[in-house]
């Protein structure tokens, strides 16, 4: 497990919202931020926080990556928990961040800003301990989860656990949940055709289950999943979870 | 197997053509042939099975992942040391120890051995090295026939092709393609898709060759620097023969398989096949400690150890990068990997294809012929997680792409820099004044709110995620914008 609890249950949590989330899909963060605000906390949102940089990262341009890092962490100055909605970018603030600091200077401050990254569902679930009443008609979803929330966040049971806990959802789970959905950012791109055959037959897999919406925990993914299911003209819609249980347990916010 | 991936594959790595930006070029064709598709899911999804099997014991898995990794790192932290040794020990077992440092040297130094005992007839066990240098090759111009024993790496050789999969070399092929091969090529022989008897056939063929061969030449495993022991592990008995029969033994290995003890072997032996072929032991475990001594009745009169270099010592160079030559040869990554799956072996063009491949290639063989592989990956870390010796495969093909487009101060890779261009240059500095500028990012993200859906979709990027992806639609307002509407606190 790559998270640890904080010493007790905080009373105020800042929300990182993701670059992503902040042009393609807002609701997704503002459902996050609802869900937080919700079960009790003060929920902080600086306007200047920008990118994790993981893009730099993940295509070898490490200066520009650093460069974003140390904005982001002047961006977040008190020493509360950091709540992402999404894996791969909690992933890069947690686990990439020291890397990227290692031997210099900033380390220390570094590594104290990257074990305050949560991701949101963990922190639904193990911080928040979060109960819904589910007031949705009954449906039936299937989930997938990141490469990054699985692997690099340890994020495996929370999202299906939360899902599981709505009691008029049921929850078929993907036989190859475990399996690379073929967005990877700019592989998607410089790999087209690649890319294409993952997440063809990710949505093959997806639609084994019997659902017809699938839920995740990053929007990269769900950009990907539900474009190459529309252009293929699929009956597959997708959601992000803090949108689908906001939804679920109080209506759109 | 479509005749575009086999083209031009049958001398591996030291080819004379070094291919640039070939993965890229060459994925589509794999991508559209069905049963190249289809005979690689269906076998990884197989060893995937397999291998879990042996590994559904969480907390056993990492301890003994963890032994592994450690008796790895401690051979490459004193390798220098460690290699001496093992020339020493294996001296004394009567084993005689040559070094080289380049492709040619390995070949000459292999053909020179063969030429003093007057050997002409070789007979092969399965051994990545030799495809790497190419020996087949360079042997059978100097008037040397090298028979491969391995039943695939025969398949393969029979059907003039390079190994697509580092443990099981004609995974690609399927039952059927197997049968048409050998009714061509091998006398007598019907077509049959029966298993047992295709098998039968080989044997057959491969009997007649062990039985003439003046040479064995194989690989190895695990060299132990303590005792001078070759480890070496197979399943069809062909690697005892090869190694045993033949009055000369000759070994080739990179000298990054080295281990210090003999205690390092037990961990590492119970992981590599788990994770290659989910056997919990293989068929054979050989350890070769010497040529027949005067009163043993069998085993060859000679044995020599050839230990190869090939770019390993640069590799060893870097703290990092290092990690790279902890590998066991599993293939564990490939199995377990989504781009090798759909792709296969041949796509890389490089001997070592798959993840371990994508960094390997790379570094062994330069960033300005290889230097796509590191980018062809979703990073999505399968590799790193299943590695028996915890390799961080996906860091190394993220450092790889840094020495790609910035190399180090001292190029810490052959071709560094080799991906680097003005317009990613000018991209990233672009994305860095916005992403670094929050009042900047505040406008354009904005802007991109009100008219980013009037980009067209012919633009790049947006035109290559496009032919497989609807177009991603901007909201009308960022979240920046909808918290602030939302009563969220700024501070």
């Amino acid at each position: 497990m790559t998270h640890s609890l904080p010493p007790h249950r905080p009373d105020t949590v800042y929300f990182f919202g993701t670059c992503l989330i902040d042009l393609f899909y807002p609701q997704a963060g503002l459902a996050g931020m609802e869900l937080l605000r919700r079960a009790g906390l003060r929920v902080v949102f600086p306007p200047a926080q920008t990118c994790c940089g993981q893009p730099a990262r993940n295509n070898g341009y490490m200066d520009e990556a650093r460069a974003i890092a140390l904005r982001q962490m002047e961006a977040f100055p008190q020493d509360w928990p950091i709540v992402v909605p999404s894996g791969s970018c909690a992933g890069m603030m947690r686990v990439h961040y020291p890397q990227l600091f290692a031997g210099r200077p900033e380390a220390p401050q570094v590594g104290a800003f990257a074990a305050r990254v949560y991701e949101l569902t963990w922190f639904l679930v193990h911080v928040l301990d979060l109960k819904l009443e589910d007031k949705g008609e009954p449906v039936t979803v299937t989930w997938h989860g990141s490469c990054s929330a699985q692997r690099e966040m340890g994020v495996v049971d929370e999202p299906k656990r939360l899902l599981r806990s709505l009691t008029n959802v049921t929850l078929v789970e993907n036989p190859r949940e475990t399996e690379c959905c073929g967005f990877g950012g700019t592989f998607s791109v410089k790999q087209p055709e690649v890319s294409a055959a993952m997440v063809s037959d990710k949505v093959a897999a997806l639609e084994s289950t019997g659902a017809r919406h699938v839920v995740s925990g990053d929007c990269g993914c769900l950009m990907n999943i539900t474009g190459a299911a529309a252009k293929a003209r699929r009956d597959l819609t997708g959601s992000h979870i803090a949108e689908f249980l906001w939804e679920r347990s109080h209506g759109r916010p | 197997m479509d005749a575009h991936n086999s083209a031009g594959q049958t001398h591996g790595i030291n080819s004379a053509h070094k291919p640039r930006g070939d993965f890229t070029a060459r994925a589509p064709a794999a991508l559209a042939n069905p049963t190249l598709r289809a005979n690689f899911r269906r076998a990884m999804d197989g060893l995937m099975t397999k291998r879990a099997a042996q590994f559904a014991d969480r907390d056993a898995w990492t301890a003994l992942r963890a032994r592994g990794a450690a008796a790895r790192a401690n051979a490459l932290a004193r390798l220098p040391e460690l290699l001496e040794r093992l020339e020493d020990r294996c001296t004394a077992n009567g084993i005689r120890v040559h070094w080289a440092e380049t492709a040619a040297e390995a070949n000459a130094i292999v053909l020179a051995i063969l030429r003093e005992a007057g050997a002409t007839r070789v007979i092969k066990g399965k051994s990545m090295v030799s495809e790497e240098i190419g020996l087949n090759h360079h042997l059978e111009a100097h008037g040397v026939t090298a028979v491969e024993s391995d039943l695939g790496e025969y398949i393969i050789q029979l059907a003039g092709e390079a190994p697509s999969h580092i443990v099981m070399p004609c995974i690609h092929k399927n039952k059927a393609e197997i049968a048409q091969l050998f009714a061509e090529n091998i006398p007598g022989q019907p077509y049959t898709e029966d298993v047992d008897s295709l098998t039968a056939a080989a044997r057959r063929a491969l009997r007649q060759r062990f039985a003439a061969a003046e040479a064995g030449i194989s690989g190895v495993n695990f060299a132990v620097a303590e005792t001078g022991t070759l480890v070496l592990i197979e399943n069809e008995g062909n690697g005892r023969l090869s190694t045993t029969l033949p009055p000369l033994h000759i070994a080739v290995t990179g000298i990054e398989k080295v281990v210090e003890r003999l205690d390092d072997v037990p961990p590492l032996l119970a992981l590599l096949p788990r994770s290659a072929t989910g056997q919990a032991i293989t068929t054979y475990v050989n350890m070769i400690s010497g040529p027949r001594k005067p009163d043993e009745k069998d085993g060859p009169r000679e044995v020599h150890l050839v230990l190869y270099d090939g770019g390993r010592s640069r590799v060893y160079d870097d703290a990092e990068l290092r990690d790279t030559l902890r590998c066991i040869r599993c293939g564990a990554c490939m199995n377990h990997c989504p781009v090798y799956a759909r792709v296969g072996g041949h796509t890389y063009r490089f001997v070592y294809p798959g993840p371990i491949g994508k960094i390997l290639s790379p570094q062994l063989e330069g960033l300005d012929c290889a230097g796509d592989q590191p980018f062809a990956s979703s990073l999505c870390g399968a590799c790193s997680e299943v590695c028996p010796v915890q390799i961080p495969l996906a860091d190394i093909l993220v450092r790889l792409r840094q020495e790609a487009v910035r190399p180090s101060a001292t190029p810490a890779v052959k071709g560094g820099g080799s991906q680097a261009g003005l317009a990613a240059d000018l991209g990233w500095a672009g994305w860095r004044l916005v992403y670094g500028h929050p009042a900047l990012y505040a406008l354009v993200s904005r802007l991109l709110a009100r008219l980013g859906n009037l980009i067209p979709a012919s633009v790049p990027m947006l035109r290559q995620w496009t032919r497989f992806r609807t177009k991603p639609r901007f909201a009308a307002r960022t979240l920046h914008e909808l918290a602030a509407r939302g009563g969220f606190d700024r501070e």
